[in-house]
């Protein structure tokens, strides 16, 4: 076929078939177990490192494997086949992680703290986050203060990703006055004395992921490990947004689609009032109405990411396409739910997962509420 | 050492088999292809082979232009170069001419060793193989988990399940060695590798490169037909045994098991 343009090629299909399989070997067997478990076992990062997953989208110099955004779009969409944002959110916490490091770190530094979490050695986490700090960014308050080539943090950070079990966190802390101008970015060992963690939150979803409050009670971190110049910080976690917000726009369409399958299958199988559920106008409407909004999702989330793959600059679409996508999984994981009736509501069907997993991306990388902050500045002045 | 992996190309076995019209083949229009798995026991084992030994892993594969992706995945895997045999011909025909066109190929080529898959998971033949080595006139192999090829490079020690027993077997090289699950797990074709395989040599033959008359091949040239492809029957109901204490449920369900499953 030719006269337009596929996002998706040669390269990115031998890549999805590869995580595809990993997903199937590695992944898919012990999923269940391991979202009862509230966690999946900690070789599973070195198992992804191995087979070239975690450096996709990463430099080689570094350990990456290098590709273009759709061979890591590609990657995330198989990841999420296993089921479980959990798993997918916990092996991807380097994603928001190892970002900053390369936007502001040294050579030095690079090497230090990248290829180990490539590899899967290492386990790699953001803390940005803080009890009294989530949206007002700017406003946190873990402290950092310089004396004999260290810096002294106290403080503390909320709802980390793979936060129980992390070796290094890429963490905002204030280092000057008031406002995002105080704010630097330091790699924290988890063996610094000072560094603790508390035990696993319990949360509405993402079981298998572990999500913990980190605490720094005058942890003694070295002034080398501090990325960039101090006040950058805010840059920093601003590098992350296009690509985390990507990232979870993606999660959201997947999580939708899979729903709308899961829905498909049921309503061809499920009988009642003597035909099945597709036999109904109401439910074959509805269907229909998911996949369109599936379908449409689909398509906002690739042409924006063709374009932030081209260099452009897509704040405001892709503020625009993460909460699109997730208004849509939003609607489309109801429904789902809705369609298979009492059994939507059981364990046992992935819909009830799926349900409880997409709550979160509407919060987290930037809330609803603060896209539209984003997209109104752009669209009102 | 040099090695030929041979390679087929299958629906991936998550695809929903529908049967076409004619009631004597499938429809492709949705199907997702992907590399036999059992061909992908063989590719791992080539590899591990050069690995220890040296040499050339060369991959054949046969079919239309689309098998070209299974290839590279295969040199992505770490193979070194492929051939395709791809020809308008060569559309429905049957193992025997495959074998016939793949052992063409490979006279060409300087082996110690062929894999090629016990069987391919779509037609569950497992012909061509058999049939490949018999053209060759080189020893074969069938359905082997394990492979020591001896440090001198000249033999090769294979091991074959039978009946929960192990039957180990010796053999000059060149042979050919048919590939069965638990052979070994096969890596990952990785995105580095998958950007170096572009780079790869991938050649693509016709049967007259091959000096073969595309007479004996096609539909024209099968020797063995296809009546007709059913899907198999819909699961019946289960069946609830009845009975009031443990001893009569197991006394019915033996007596079900003898009579009506007649697996006892
Ligand atoms: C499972 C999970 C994993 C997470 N992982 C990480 C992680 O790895 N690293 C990390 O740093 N953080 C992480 N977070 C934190 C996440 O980024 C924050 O929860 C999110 O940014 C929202 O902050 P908050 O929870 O403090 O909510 P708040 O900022 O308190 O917001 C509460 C409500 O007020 C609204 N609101 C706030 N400001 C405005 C405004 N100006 N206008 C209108 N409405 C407003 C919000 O939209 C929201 O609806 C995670 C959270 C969860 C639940
Ligand atoms: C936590 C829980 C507690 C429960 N407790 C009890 C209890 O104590 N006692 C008890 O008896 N039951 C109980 N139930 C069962 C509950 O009442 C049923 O789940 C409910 O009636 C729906 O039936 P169903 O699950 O078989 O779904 P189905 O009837 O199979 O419906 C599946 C979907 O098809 C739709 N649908 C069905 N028919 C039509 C139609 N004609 N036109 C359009 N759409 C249609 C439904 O609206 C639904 O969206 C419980 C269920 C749960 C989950």
């Amino acid at each position: 076929m030719t006269g337009f343009q596929e996002y998706f090629g040669e390269t990115h299909n031998m890549v999805r078939q590869t995580a595809k399989k990993f997903v199937e070997r590695e992944i898919l067997p012990f999923v269940d177990e391991w979202e009862e478990q509230g966690g999946f076992p900690r070789d599973l990062y070195k198992k992804a490192g191995d087979a070239g997953i975690l450096g996709i989208g990463y430099p080689e110099a570094y350990g990456g494997s290098g590709g273009d955004i759709f061979v890591k779009i590609a990657c995330s969409e198989e990841l999420m086949r296993c089921g479980s944002a959990g798993v997918a959110a916990g092996l991807g916490s380097l994603d928001i992680s190892i970002p900053p490091i390369l936007a502001l770190g040294t050579e030095d530094q690079k090497q230090k703290f990248v290829p180990p979490v490539l590899k899967g050695d290492k386990i790699s986490a953001l803390g940005v986050t803080e009890p009294n700090a989530g949206s007002d960014v700017a406003n946190i308050r873990t402290k950092a203060v310089r004396s004999d080539g260290h810096y002294l943090v106290n403080g503390s950070k909320m709802f980390i990703t793979s936060g129980a079990r992390a070796n290094q966190l890429s963490c905002a802390v204030r280092t000057g006055g008031e406002g995002h101008q105080g704010i630097s970015f330091l790699v924290i060992e988890s063996d610094t004395p000072g560094y603790s963690v508390s035990e696993k939150l319990k949360k509405m979803g993402w079981w298998a992921s572990d999500t913990a409050q980190i605490f720094f009670d005058d942890c003694k971190v070295p002034v080398a490990n501090l990325l960039g110049r101090e006040g950058q910080g805010f840059y920093g976690i601003m590098q992350n947004f296009q690509s985390e917000r990507l990232q979870l726009s993606v999660m959201a369409n997947m999580t939708a689609r899979m729903a709308l399958e899961e829905s498909m299958k049921y309503a061809r199988e499920r009988e009642a009032f003597g035909k099945t559920l597709t036999g109904f106008q109401v439910t074959r409407h509805k269907l229909v109405d998911m996949a369109t909004l599936v379908e449409a999702s689909h398509e906002f989330v690739y042409r924006v990411a063709a374009k932030i793959d081209a260099g452009m600059d897509q704040v405001k679409e892709i503020s625009m396409a993460k909460n699109f996508a997730c208004e849509v999984s939003d609607k489309v994981t109801y429904d789902a739910v809705q369609i298979h009736g009492g059994f939507g509501y059981m364990r046992e069907y992935l819909v009830e997962r799926l349900y409880r997993d997409n709550r979160i991306l509407s919060i987290g990388g930037g809330t609803q509420e603060i896209m539209k902050e984003i997209i109104s500045k752009f669209i009102l002045t | 050492m040099n090695i030929i992996v041979c390679l087929k190309q299958v629906p991936d076995t998550e695809t929903q088999i529908k049967v076409a019209s004619d009631s004597k083949s499938i429809v492709t229009d949705d199907v997702k292809w992907v590399m036999n798995p059992y061909d992908e026991f063989g590719v791992e084992e080539a590899l591990r082979l050069k690995e220890k030994f040296g040499g050339e892993v060369t991959v054949v594969g046969l079919g239309p232009k689309r098998v070209t992706e299974s290839i590279r995945t295969a040199l992505a895997m770490g193979a070194d170069k492929g051939i395709l045999i791809s020809d308008d011909a060569l559309e429905g025909s049957d193992s025997l001419a495959v074998a016939k066109a793949l052992a063409a190929a490979i006279k060409e080529l300087e082996y110690d060793l062929i894999f090629t898959g016990q069987r391919g998971v779509d037609d569950d033949l497992g012909i061509v193989g058999a049939a490949c080595a018999e053209l060759l006139g080189i020893p074969q192999m069938s359905i082997i988990v394990k492979v020591e090829v001896a440090e001198d490079g000249k033999t090769v020690k294979v091991t074959r399940p039978v009946e929960g027993e192990n039957l180990v077997i010796e053999s000059s090289l060149p042979a050919l060695i048919t590939t069965q699950k638990g052979l070994n797990e096969p890596r990952y074709a990785s995105l580095p590798g998958i950007m170096k395989a572009k780079k790869k040599p991938l050649e693509e033959k016709t049967l007259s490169d091959l000096g073969l008359d595309a007479a004996g091949f096609g539909e024209g040239g099968r020797k063995m037909k296809i009546v007709e492809l059913t899907p198999p029957p819909a699961r019946a109901a289960g069946k609830i045994v009845e009975g009031e204490t443990p001893q009569e449920k197991a006394a019915e369900l033996a007596k079900l098991l003898h009579d009506e499953a007649k697996v006892i």
